[in-house]
């Protein structure tokens, strides 16, 4: 591993232990995800783009920050808000906004959408558009990995919802009981839908459900790069140096509704001005200026050249051809059958 | 005994056989992992893995918690990055607990994900009646999932398709689920040894003849023929085909038959609305085939009705010989 970028212990986890170049990588990311949900949106608004989508605007820091010490054949599972996963594992922006539109060239050659998009080569093994749905497959991925040795560790990010369908319990029952390689990251935006955790939820913090399943359990403030990148690192280790599985929670908030057809009839304006305060692109910026790993003038410079990376991966899926007609049933088999 | 060395076929239980195929593929693939509920030193329920965990350990033959949802999801996380998982349900039923993954994911990822990913999963499903075990554990649940583009379906009714069916689905890329009847379990024939395959998708004609077709799965093929025996003595040739696959449906089998004898009755103990039958009528109705056609077609299902417990009410509810001779003969009466 590259040198961190500073030493003293008294610093922040995520200065004392990665190198400058990762540090600005991980904001140059947040604001990659934050410019794809906003030019998904605008292209929404366009028409350009039909179905749904679900954003992720606010909850850059616990993808990003998550997935800090993964490598390219470590696995992630991710949930129906997963674009900014895709980022933090590296996913191709094109190749997301072609998924988006529809498109031949798109992760799911145009089949998925927002809700599917995979890239397998990056070891992300796909969003999923059924709340729990990817945490029995996550701890499977595991399995996989502890049975042939290889030594990868698969993250599994869920939403609040999610804690409360039967899949959470089981597999991190299975996961606990199997001691596999996996890392349960939960992203409690506050709200399953339009239900906020206090009306569904009976325990006051998420990672308390690890207690039943004998793991480590964590809360930390998902808006905080540095401590979720810190909560998680920590989790992998654990994981890969097979200990187990583990619980992580990061405390965030989407800004943006549920999905489209959302109208804010279940918090208040005040709720998500206050999140908006606190922006953990901001948050992130201001601490790496502080700590004079980057100037004010390269953040400014990062943020456009997002915004330009952006734009050509808008521009390549919308002059990307789409699927054939002929082909709407392909992929069904491996090897088609009538 | 060496699983890979026999040479002859001898006779086995259909679950023997079923055990000598997951016996010959944990053997010689690695990535084959076999999990269920009790399927370690228990034996599995129906005592199909037997003893295999002895030989295995506990690492490729993993007992689940009673986690069906969750336990069907770890095969096909485990399916998609690498390993050959075989799921067993304890009873066909319980997969109602786990529709979300089979359905949802194991079928659909494939397509979902652009062709990027194959879910190479084997499940299987111990299905029927006749075990005296009420509506909960003795349901045919087939044309549920066969309704599901994505997965493959079959229903083995000898020991020798039970082994080449399991081995089949093993190689086989997509998701293959497998209905294995309770009541054949202890029902013996000749299986070849070593390693074979019986080819998904793919009906065998077990009993040729030119009056009526018999189209039948699983346990009703030992019925149809058993009532073919008869309807011989009384002049009237049954063709019974075991379709063994209900999806793909090999529909030329099926067809080929219906335009020889221009009969046809379908025979299967899932519900009988909208069920297999329903869908081989249906295939053949919108055929050249329907204009080979002497009689309308009949239909034997399971009845409009959960299974009882009661061994007469039992029996009632599920098509028997009887049924298939009375069918059979109302439908060659007109023979023209």
């Amino acid at each position: 591993m590259p040198e961190a970028a500073m030493t003293d212990s008294n610093l922040p986890y995520a200065l004392r232990t990665y190198s400058r170049d990762a540090l600005v990588g991980a904001l140059k990311k947040m604001f990659l995800i934050r410019k794809f949900e906003e030019g998904a949106e605008e292209s929404y608004t366009r028409g350009l783009i039909h179905g749904t989508m679900h954003l992720s605007i606010g909850q850059e820091a616990s993808a990003v920050g998550s997935c800090m010490s993964l490598t390219d054949s470590d696995k992630i599972t991710s949930t129906h808000r997963g674009h900014g996963h895709c980022v933090a594992k590296n996913a191709d922006l094109g190749r997301m906004f072609a998924e988006f539109f529809g498109k031949e060239t798109g992760y799911c050659r145009g089949r998925g959408g927002s809700m599917h998009i995979a890239d397998v080569e990056k070891g992300n093994l796909g969003a999923n558009g059924i709340v729990g749905g990817g945490l029995p497959i996550a701890v499977g991925a595991a399995l996989t990995a502890k049975r042939l040795g290889t030594g990868d560790v698969t993250i599994c990010f869920f939403g609040d919802g999610a804690n409360n369908e039967g899949a959470f319990h089981e597999a991190l029952n299975m996961a606990s009981v199997w001691k596999l390689p996996v890392v349960f990251v939960c992203e409690n935006n506050k709200y399953g839908m339009s239900t906020s955790t206090e009306r569904s939820t009976s325990v006051k913090n998420i990672a308390e459900r690890a207690a039943s399943y004998s793991m480590p359990g964590t809360t930390v403030d998902g808006n905080d790069f540095s401590a979720v990148a810190e909560a998680v690192d920590r989790a992998v280790a654990r994981a890969r140096a097979g200990e187990g599985p583990s619980l992580v929670e990061n405390l965030t908030y989407r800004w943006r509704g549920h999905s489209k057809s959302d109208r804010n009839r279940y918090r208040t304006k005040e709720e998500i001005a206050d999140w908006m305060e606190r922006d953990p692109i901001k948050n992130m910026a201001k601490m790496l200026v502080a700590h004079k790993i980057v100037t004010t003038e390269e953040v400014t410079a990062l943020e456009e050249e997002a915004e330009n990376i952006i734009r050509d991966a808008i521009e390549f899926a919308a002059n990307s051809p789409s699927p054939k007609i002929e082909e709407a049933t392909r992929f069904v088999y491996t090897e088609e059958v009538a | 005994m060496n699983v890979m060395n026999a040479t002859e076929p001898r006779e086995l239980t259909y679950s023997e056989a079923i055990r000598e195929a997951m016996d010959i593929a944990l053997e010689s693939d690695p990535r084959v992992v076999l999990m269920g509920e009790d399927i370690g030193v228990y034996g599995g329920a129906f005592q199909v893995t037997g003893d295999l965990v002895h030989k295995y350990g506990t690492d490729r033959v993993m007992d689940t918690p009673i986690s069906e949802l969750g336990g069907a999801g770890v095969a096909v996380g485990a399916a998609l990055t690498g390993l050959r998982p075989i799921f067993e349900f304890q009873f066909s039923d319980f997969a109602a607990l786990a529709m979300e993954q089979i359905v949802n994911q194991a079928a659909k990822l494939r397509y979902m994900l652009g062709g990027a990913v194959s879910v190479p999963l084997v499940m299987r499903f111990p299905a029927g009646s006749g075990t005296g075990a009420a509506a909960q554990h003795s349901q045919s649940i087939e044309a549920w999932l066969a309704h599901v583009p994505g997965l493959k379906v079959v229903q083995p009714s000898t020991p020798e398709d039970a082994k080449g069916l399991l081995l089949a689905a093993l190689e086989d890329p997509d998701p293959v689920m497998i209905f294995e009847h309770k009541i054949l379990y202890k029902s013996k024939g000749l299986v070849p040894a070593g390693h074979y395959t019986t080819p998904i998708g793919k009906a065998a004609v077990r009993r040729e003849g030119a009056d009526v077709s018999i189209v039948a799965t699983s346990i009703m093929v030992h019925k149809a023929l058993a009532a073919a025996e008869t309807l011989a003595q009384e002049g009237i040739a049954a063709e019974v085909i075991d379709l063994r696959t209900v999806r793909p449906i090999d529909r030329e089998t099926v067809l080929d038959s219906v335009r020889k004898t221009g009969r046809l009755l379908c025979v299967y103990e899932g519900v009988k609305t909208l069920g297999i039958g329903a869908e081989i009528s249906a295939m053949v109705a919108e055929s050249d085939a329907f204009d080979f056609l002497d009689a309308p077609i009949v239909r034997l299902g399971g009845a409009e009705s959960p299974i009882p417990y009661n061994p007469e009410l039992e029996k009632a509810v599920v098509p028997q010989v009887p049924d298939v001779l009375e069918a059979s003969r109302g439908l060659v009466k007109g023979r023209l």
